[in-house]
């Protein structure tokens, strides 16, 4: 009867193994069209030589990588030395990026517990306003918060109109301005991970340490904060990622003594003025630094869960 | 004996709902007490109330004489079993068992003796490097009551411990645990809804229900001479008939079966008219001319035991038990018994 239709025992089993192959087409599709094809692009315009109003013409070349690490002098006759102009630019990238990542930190674990240990119905309620400036496109955000908080803005005339203030508080184009920016624009990216995992956290936990006679202080630090560590991780992760390769806050907000690295590639790729392969390089250069990271990270969290 | 927990009508609210009215309990040092009642019935709050993890609204609660009113629960000389165990997923067994240690201040080399000794107690040396995750239920269960019991609390609380076991794991662990407590000489507050697992291992037994305390007593106690129809029904398997009380006087009652038939019973109230009398199934016997005559109606067949339902004259069942000996005869449903209710073996209770 039924069994006529299909054999179970060889048929059925490989029926459906035999789907997995097909039903995997739309995954690898899109890993070949937005991850594979875009990185392969930029790793060979990386390695050709640059037209002068912008492209590329199709010859292997050094050049870009050579003009990010070494310095030939005015002419390019002198004896290599090694280029400090866009390390410190990286430099100072990293130290944003990881301040805008620790200030999220700070605000962001907070708001997340907050939220988790609200009754399960209105849980929602916070998550949603944590996440409604977010249908917003970040450009206007970005631009919104620079007329905020500008000289002649609402928040240094608020201060004045108070007393408070003398004169405007000379807030934009100021590495502060650009970490208000980098905060504003990544701080869900924190609260939404540590939220998820404070909400499965068992609190069991924190009243059986206080049980074997833990304070609230080494509850946090002994009980909590490494049974949630995998969220807090990913939240660092997802802020400090982007905040690295950030332009538009640092662009808008900060000033040329706060040029960032996603303003360097931006650069390069506009107008006539641009590299290409340059702009290639760094981006290059930005994605091994961070993927060399999360594997130091990734190999020092394998050890430290053998202990 | 000193007392080791003394309740004092303790009251919880929350909100409007009273989850505990005015409960009073006075627990011996080294006793073995278990608070038995049904989910909801208030015995976790109560636990968690000693512990120090919910509020008391009215009414104390004395830890060895000294109020305990205010102490957060790590100022608390009390350690709990949590229900799901409540390990810490990220510490190896070892360090599991040594925090509390390590909370009291103990150097490394007296927590790690320490921890070692409490974990040859529980049979579980060769797992101390192990993480929670890695061990059985039940080894996890042993991890929890080592944890506990490794800073000498004065008192252990115990939440329902056994309840995630199997069966078989459960039964070996009653044993266990009875044991750990007379080795061990510490008082044992032990919370759970089965009634087999409160009747093996308790010294003394406060049956809860509703938010009360309806009797507190030895296993015998509670299952020979229960005081209310809750507790009669609650424990064991019981025979409920409506009898009409004729006169109580000394505690012994004077009623009368539906089918006319007059009985003496013990007695846990003193009013006349129309109450229930429990009558527990294995304390019934089939005698050819028995006082009580009744009709077979089902025989089921429980290998050790039988289970006898018969009809008495005024129309209501009864449940018999049988033991399965070779000598018993087994009667086929629809023929007429004699029943003989044992001396004691009947209580009128108060409802």
């Amino acid at each position: 009867m039924a069994g006529g239709a299909i054999d179970p025992g060889t048929k059925g089993g490989e029926g459906y193994r035999g789907l997995v192959g097909p039903l995997l087409v739309p995954t690898w599709v899109m890993i070949g069209i937005f991850l594979v094809l875009p990185v392969g692009l930029m790793a060979v315009y990386s390695f050709l030589t640059k037209e002068f109003r912008g492209g590329v013409e199709w010859q292997f070349s050094l050049a870009a990588y050579d003009q990010f690490f070494l310095n030939r002098g005015l002419f390019g006759d002198e004896p290599p030395t090694l280029e400090w102009t866009y390390i410190a630019i990286f430099w100072r990238s990293i130290w944003q990026a990881g301040l805008a990542t620790l200030i999220c930190l700070l605000v962001g674990f907070p708001a997340a517990w907050f939220i988790a240990t609200r009754p399960p119905a209105s849980r929602g309620v916070w998550l949603f306003l944590i996440t409604i400036p977010y249908w917003v496109n970040l450009l206007i955000r970005t631009v919104s918060l620079k007329f905020l908080i500008r000289d002649n803005g609402p928040l240094n005339e608020a201060l004045m109109a108070i007393g408070l203030i003398d004169g405007p508080l000379p807030l934009v184009n100021t590495n502060l301005a650009v970490q208000l920016g980098l905060f504003y624009s990544y701080l869900p990216f924190m609260v939404l991970p540590i939220y998820a995992a404070v909400e499965r956290y068992d609190f069991a936990y924190s009243e059986a340490a206080a049980d074997l006679y833990a304070n609230r202080w080494v509850v946090l630090r002994e009980i909590v904060l490494p049974i949630v560590k995998p969220g807090i991780v990913a939240g660092c992760i997802l802020v400090f990622i982007p905040s690295l390769g950030a332009f538009l806050a640092p662009d808008l907000l900060g000033g040329a003594k706060t040029f960032m690295i996603g303003s360097l590639i931006e650069e390069q790729f506009k107008g006539s003025l641009g590299n290409w392969p340059f702009g290639a390089a760094v981006s290059m250069i930005l994605m091994a630094l961070v993927m060399l990271a999360l594997m130091v990270y990734a190999r020092q969290a394998a050890k430290g869960g053998g202990q | 004996m000193s007392i080791a927990v003394d309740i004092r009508s303790a009251v919880k609210r929350y909100g409007t709902f009273t989850a505990l009215h005015g409960v009073s309990l006075a627990i011996d040092d080294n006793e073995f007490f278990t608070l038995l009642g049904p989910s909801g019935c208030g015995k976790t709050t109560l636990l968690r109330m000693i512990a120090g993890f919910e509020g008391i609204t009215d009414g104390e609660i004395l830890l060895f004489g000294q109020t305990i009113a205010g102490l957060e629960p790590n100022h608390r000389p009390v350690n709990t079993v949590f229900q799901q165990y409540a390990l810490f997923p990220h510490m190896t067994v070892q360090d599991n068992v040594a925090f509390g240690l390590k909370m009291k201040g103990l150097s490394a080399p007296e927590r790690r003796a320490r921890a070692g000794q409490m974990l040859e107690m529980v049979h579980l040396s060769a797992f101390a490097d192990r993480l929670p995750s890695q061990l059985s239920g039940g080894q996890q269960q042993r991890v929890a009551l080592a944890r506990a019991l490794a800073p000498a609390p004065k008192v252990l609380l115990l939440d329902e411990p056994l309840s995630a076991l199997d069966l078989k794991l459960r039964q070996a662990m009653r044993v266990e645990l009875k044991q750990l407590q007379e080795d061990t000489g510490i008082t044992f507050i032990f919370v759970t809804h089965d009634q087999e697992e409160a009747l093996t291992m308790s010294d003394r037994i406060a049956v809860m229900s509703a938010g009360r305390v309806q009797q507190v007593g030895t296993a015998r106690d509670i299952y020979e001479a229960p005081v209310n129809r809750f507790v009669a029904d609650f424990i064991g398997e019981t025979n409920l008939l409506e009898v009409d009380v004729q006169s109580v006087s000394n505690g012994v009652a004077q009623v009368t079966l539906p089918g006319g038939h007059r009985l003496a019973c013990s007695a846990a109230t003193d009013a006349l008219g129309r109450h229930h009398l429990s009558i527990r199934p294995e304390r019934v016997s089939l005698v050819a001319g028995g006082d009580v005559q009744a009709v077979v109606q089902r025989v089921v067949y429980l290998g050790s035991d039988l289970q006898l339902v018969a009809r008495l004259e005024g129309g209501q069942e009864v449940q018999i038990r049988l033991q399965n000996a070779a000598r018993t005869e087994v009667p086929s449903p629809g023929s007429h018994v004699g029943l003989m209710i044992e001396a004691g073996a009947a209580r009128l209770l108060a409802d």
